[in-house]
């Protein structure tokens, strides 16, 4: 299949390359899982404080994407950065980047057998090798933060969806990660806790932090994306701001799939 | 007269024996079994290598011939010279156990979803912590039931040191059938005292089930 040309909408620091503002910086990346080519010479750019919304069909390689910031997903060809630093190889190099960058995955991923304090304190006293009285006055702070204060002796199990998932951006944020990074976090949640996960997403926007959100949610695209990024097959296909590009999509792989979701 | 009821204190010393050889044994073979497992879901080939290598050995390897190797082909070889009986007897058992408890921690593992491994390093712990403080908590509960059998035919298996000069249960018992008539009484007395210690551990081991159960 042909592949369609980029189209470079937002004009300003999208065409002015290598600023000292670009936070992360994907340069030429492919990934292969088995034949399948999941990844096609992605080049992406995000400036310190930009919120990036990733948009696309399943199988798209969006997750894919945001997985490969934090070299969850090891890249076959291209390089990525992290503050100008490139993705070191697995080991304690490595462990010391991610910790700089916070991940939010669809199925929460909070560990089952800690409590939702010791949850959002395993970082900092592990990582960052903060006291338990510091990371857990901390803690508190970030979960009264996201509303769940109150629930902090609790078993994860024993949250609902939507506070699991608030509990899981408290424990990113605990590491004061310089980037964060959401796999579709609200995929796995009931509508009516959806919108709790989103506000607190858009008020972390709202106060300056980098993020890249891979989402189904036009609405918050909308409400708090600087950019959309809309990824098709592999490959980023169309960028633009978020108002461009739902009043009017370039490519036809974008109006297809917004014709689809809009629908109904 | 040699009778299990006038001579209850070589019962007793016998069983203190094996009880000895099982709780030593025990302790050793979780530690090597733990080290076993992470050295094969680590991310080091040679590692995972060696671990697989020596699992699939040992576990396919009598512990009748592991009880020789320690007893008569390590001396050979100048290891073990002059070790104990018990710790020699402690060193063939947990060598043989060790993969077994390797094998049930490794289902354990594979029993945690990869979601909380990725959460913990995506947070930034490096691998060791990772295990230590996500993965390996986690495997231990999923790991018990089976980790409960393991350490029950452990228990049992600490009889072949009979063969090998410990004095333990098996052998007093083989000492009292060799001095008296009264078999059936022999054996119902020595075969109450290997079920009181395994009930012991299945005791244990569902008491830990519960109260992590309780505890999630």
């Amino acid at each position: 299949m042909a592949r369609p040309g980029r189209m470079w909408i937002v004009s300003g620091a999208m065409t002015t390359h290598r600023t000292t503002d670009d936070l992360v910086v994907l340069d030429h990346v492919d990934k292969w899982f088995g034949q399948l080519h999941v990844l096609k010479d992605v080049d992406l750019r995000i400036r310190r404080g930009e919120v990036v919304v990733v948009i696309g069909p399943s199988g798209s390689g969006k997750s894919t994407l945001c997985r490969a910031i934090n070299r969850l997903e090891p890249i076959d060809k291209g390089t990525i950065t992290l503050d100008g630093k490139p993705l070191p190889e697995e080991g304690k190099e490595l462990a010391a980047l991610r910790a700089e960058v916070g991940m939010v995955f669809q199925s929460f991923n909070l560990f089952a057998h800690k409590t939702i304090l010791e949850n959002v304190t395993l970082g900092p006293i592990k990582v960052r090798g903060h006291k338990k009285d510091a990371a857990e006055k901390r803690a508190r702070e970030l979960l009264d933060r996201v509303g769940v204060g109150h629930q902090a002796e609790k078993y994860p199990a024993q949250l609902s969806g939507g506070q699991q998932q608030r509990v899981a951006i408290a424990r990113a944020l605990a590491m004061e990660p310089k980037v964060m990074l959401f796999d579709e976090p609200t995929s796995a949640l009931d509508p009516e806790m959806i919108s709790e996960v989103l506000e607190v997403m858009v008020d972390l926007a709202k106060q300056g932090m980098t993020m890249v959100v891979v989402t189904h949610e036009m609405g918050f695209a909308r409400t708090a994306g600087d950019r959309v990024v809309f990824m098709a097959d592999g490959a980023i296909v169309e960028e633009a701001t978020p108002e461009q590009f739902f009043t009017n999509p370039q490519s036809d792989r974008a109006k297809d799939f917004l014709g689809k979701i809009l629908k109904h | 007269m040699d009778d299990v009821t006038s001579e209850f204190d070589l019962v007793l010393q016998a069983f203190w024996l094996t009880i000895q050889l099982a709780a030593l044994s025990g302790v050793v073979s979780l530690v090597l079994g733990t080290v076993l497992a992470a050295m094969r879901v680590g991310p080091v080939a040679p590692f995972r290598l060696a671990a697989t290598t020596y699992v699939n050995v040992v576990r396919n390897t009598p512990l009748l011939i592991v009880f020789v190797f320690v007893f008569v082909a390590f001396p050979n070889l100048g290891l073990l010279v002059g070790t104990p009986f018990l710790l020699k007897g402690v060193v063939a058992v947990s060598l043989y156990t060790a993969p077994f408890v390797c094998e049930a921690i490794r289902a354990g593992i594979n029993a945690v979803p990869l979601g909380q491994a990725e959460a913990a390093r995506a947070i930034g712990l490096t691998f060791g912590q990772t295990m230590g403080n996500v993965v390996l908590p986690q495997a231990f509960r999923a790991a018990v039931p089976p980790l409960a059998s393991v350490l029950i035919a452990m228990t049992k298996n600490t009889s072949i040191a009979a063969v090998f000069g410990l004095m333990e249960a098996t052998a007093r018992m083989r000492y009292f059938t060799n001095n008296s008539a009264d078999d059936t009484v022999i054996f119902l007395v020595f075969a109450l005292g290997y079920i009181i210690i395994v009930e012991t551990l299945s005791a244990g081991a569902w008491g830990l089930e519960r109260r992590w159960r309780v505890a999630r």
